[in-house]
């Protein structure tokens, strides 16, 4: 296997943990909050997911706890900004924090455990084209995945419910006014990206690596974060931020394994760098980013 | 015939302020029913209530004789109570029909449909796929208004809805409105404008402290009667009206500039001005015409472009907020609370932050006696209701607190004063004063320049006038050789 097509053959694997958390964060933060607590929530649904799994050898039954575990962390940090009305940056914060800690103790007994991963499904037709045939033999979660985002994207702009979200975000006192619940809504906002966050962490234990390390979220969480920003809050974009990480962390890999005389240190900062230049220079544009920008994004609502 | 809507001894209190109290109201089918009150009277609360955004603490509501608990605006919707707000509940990323598919059931195909249809029928035309940020203050109003009849409402809610309207739409909206009586909605209209409800309702409801203080047929009453019962005592008189020849110019806007990056934000187009010694120069127009952008690029907070900005006969462009006032120069502005004002500091704390020349620092360490000396000269000089120079901002009333920033900023005795809506928000009273104010500091020699969307006000003390219209500025109009229409024609964009 030559280099291009590792990297195309694991980009989407790789984007995927980042993409299914960053996904979730764009609804929170369309809806107005926003909450760092990403990477807790991952690596809690990481511990959650690869504890379940080890036990039952269902990977179905990782997920769906794993994203339990991270919808009940978000509605705590729902109950502290949405019902305290505290602080968003502190409490997710503090919940990012709480959500790595339990990752640690729960996956205390687990440490090095191994299981095994999904198989790959080859997408009939497209799976047999010339160099990027690679790129349409996927797990199960990362097609899951790529119907996700399409299903997001469709819901935020066509939908009634799409427009709901985005309208308690911009001016949630309006909202109310004409009578939509802001709490209820961002409520609902917040459980659906903790469930997913958690379910990003789960694919990364259980599916990608597919064994117990403590810290293996390795700051995915706060990559995904950028993304949302950096992306300008549209699914597309968001899309192509983790994918081109995706990219890039495994290039990293392969320059590493060419053994290029480069230190490590220098190229494991290549993707993180590129990434957000990358997405900066696509939301440069003054005028488009004042658009897309979220009027309420963490402040708190009170009537 | 049978009321529409009854209210019977309906209260509602926010903290310590009593907003509505025991307050009685029939309004009968077909009728344009006016709520007639000062700022602060509860005028906003008693129709929260009566569109289900609040609930009443006590007291009966009867919709067409059943007594009824309306738990948000989606129930006040289903009986068929629908309301134009007057800080539009509109969001300005989505577009006219999404704003509308938001409470409105139906594809948006055909809601553009209907909007288009309605928009012909009653004079309020509006392109259903415009973006609403890129809309006039008069076509949100309109969206606002179709959202409202596309659900077949029996009474139509509207909370001020000529504040922000020049006189040649206000024309135009009561035109629509009496197409709707005609049709046997009921309306109710919330205004402080005596003349135009004398002209548009048939009933009218005074509201004072949250009170009613008086039920009229507003066609049967003078406006000084109808606001005697708003005020509570008599009008304060007429200003004095002492023209003087202006000396030099202390303020020139010479071919202004300002192209604004902020898709929300108006571009300036090659603005031209005077403000001279001893005379005031009001700024006419509907807010978000380019006001912000002309008070901060006078006050300094914007950085001016070439040689287009020239204050006591220098270029000031490149120069910052604090060496224009060291020039003389003075803001008030229109933010009082955050802007004005830092709402949790004193009043003592907050006359330093722009007065701290006046000998109440000595190096770079507050003096605190001379501190307390000026604040309390401030509030007995300029009649401040407050305990004193330590409480905070945020505790006073809108007018208390707007007579303590003029007062602060005319205590600088500048050559030259910017102040943006000093009366918004301001009952009547202490409007009048602060108004006397300016005209008595114009009469010693100051060139004022007023920016302000209540016509009236400019009428009563401006010596010359220009309007703000989409970034550009009118020629200069002197007060005495115009009148409303013309300069409304100013301000719509349609004079020749």
């Amino acid at each position: 296997m030559n280099a291009v097509d590792f990297i195309l053959a694991g980009m989407l694997a790789a984007a995927t943990p980042m993409l299914l958390a960053a996904l979730g964060e764009m609804v929170v933060e369309r809806s107005g909050v926003l909450n760092l607590g990403l990477e807790g929530m991952m690596a809690l649904g990481a511990a959650l997911g690869f504890i379940t799994t080890y036990s039952t050898g269902s990977h179905a039954l990782g997920f769906v706890v794993a994203a339990l575990g991270g919808a009940a962390l978000s509605l705590l940090f729902a109950l502290i900004v949405l019902g305290f009305v505290a602080n968003q940056v502190a409490a997710g914060l503090a919940i990012g924090i709480l959500g790595t800690g339990l990752s640690s103790l729960f996956g205390k007994n687990f440490e090095s455990l191994t299981i095994d991963g999904l198989p790959k499904l080859a997408l009939p037709g497209l799976s047999d084209l010339p160099v990027v045939g690679v790129l349409f033999v996927q797990d199960a979660v990362v097609w899951a995945t790529a119907v996700l985002a399409l299903a997001i994207w469709a819901v935020m702009t066509h939908s009634k419910l799409g427009l709901i979200i985005r309208a308690v975000g911009e001016n949630p006192h309006a909202a109310r006014a004409i009578g939509f619940g802001v709490l209820r809504v961002r409520c609902g906002a917040i459980a659906f990206g903790g469930a997913l966050a958690g379910i990003a962490g789960a694919y990364a234990s259980t599916v990608y690596t597919p064994l117990w390390a403590d810290g293996m979220i390795a700051g995915r969480g706060w990559i995904a974060l950028a993304l949302v920003v950096f992306g300008t809050w549209m699914t597309g974009r968001v899309v192509f931020g983790a994918v081109l990480f995706g990219a890039l962390s495994l290039g990293e890999l392969t320059t590493q394994a060419a053994g290029v005389n480069i230190p490590s240190q220098l190229l494991a900062c290549v993707p993180y760098v590129v990434t957000i230049l990358m997405l900066a220079v696509i939301s440069s544009n003054r005028r488009r980013m004042r658009l897309n920008t979220i009027a309420s994004l963490g402040q708190p609502f009170e009537r | 015939m049978a009321a529409l809507l009854s209210l019977q001894a309906v209260s509602k209190r926010y903290g310590a302020v009593q907003a509505n109290a025991g307050i009685d109201l029939v309004v009968d089918p077909g009728s344009i029913h006016a709520i007639l009150g000062e700022n602060g009277a509860g005028k906003s609360t008693l129709m929260k209530l009566i569109y289900g955004v609040e609930s009443p603490d006590a007291g009966v509501m009867l919709w067409k004789g059943q007594p009824v608990n309306l738990a948000s605006p989606a129930e006040a919707r289903a009986h068929g109570i629908g309301m134009v707000f007057q800080h539009f509940s509109l969001f300005e990323t989505l577009s006219v029909v999404q704003n509308i598919a938001l409470i409105v059931p139906g594809k948006q195909a055909d809601l553009a449909r209907r909007i288009r249809a309605l928009g012909a029928e009653f004079g309020l035309e509006v392109d259903p796929e415009a973006m609403v940020h890129a809309l006039s203050v008069g076509e949100r109003q309109r969206v606002e208004i179709i959202r409202c009849l596309l659900l077949n409402p029996e009474l139509l809610i509207l909370d001020e809805p000529t504040s922000v309207l020049p006189p040649q739409s206000v024309a135009r909206l009561f035109e629509t409105l009496r197409a709707l009586q005609a049709r046997g909605m009921a309306i109710l209209f919330i205004s402080h404008k005596l003349e135009e409800i004398k002209e548009l309702c048939d009933t009218a409801t005074i509201l004072r402290g949250g009170r009613v203080s008086g039920r009229v047929d507003p066609r049967g009453h003078s406006a000084k009667d109808l606001a005697t019962l708003m005020i509570g005592r008599a009008m304060p008189p007429p200003l004095p009206a002492t023209a003087q020849d202006p000396g030099e110019a202390w303020l020139e806007l010479a071919g202004l500039s300002y192209r604004n990056d902020d898709p929300f934000g108006v571009s300036l187009h090659d603005l031209s001005l005077q403000a001279r010694s001893g005379e005031i120069v009001g700024i006419a127009g509907i807010s978000g015409n380019g006001q912000q952008e002309l008070a901060a690029l006078i006050s300094g907070e914007i950085a001016a472009q070439g040689a287009g900005l020239r204050m006591m006969g220098q270029g000031v462009g490149r120069l910052g907020v604090a060496a224009r006032r060291r020039l003389g120069f003075a803001f008030v502005p229109e933010e009082r609370l955050g802007r004005g004002a830092v709402p949790e500091m004193s009043l003592a704390d907050n006359a330093l932050l722009t007065a701290h020349r006046a000998g109440l620092v000595a190096r770079g360490f507050i003096r605190r006696a001379p501190e307390r000396a000026f604040t309390a000269a401030i509030i007995t000089r300029y009649d401040v209701r407050t305990p004193g120079p330590e409480a905070e901002a945020a505790a006073l009333s809108g007018g208390n607190l707007q007579k303590f920033i003029m007062g602060r900023e005319m205590m600088l005795d500048p050559k030259l004063l910017l102040v943006s809506q000093p009366t918004w928000g301001v009952d009547i009273g202490a409007a009048t004063e602060i108004r006397q104010r300016l005209i008595a500091m114009r009469n010693a020699g100051a060139a004022i320049l007023v920016i302000s969307e209540e016509l009236e006000e400019l009428f009563q003390i401006c010596d010359r006038l220009h309007v703000l219209h989409k970034g550009h500025l009118s020629p200069s109009l002197p007060v005495a050789e115009t009148n409303a229409e013309a300069v409304g024609a100013y301000m719509i964009g349609s004079a020749a």
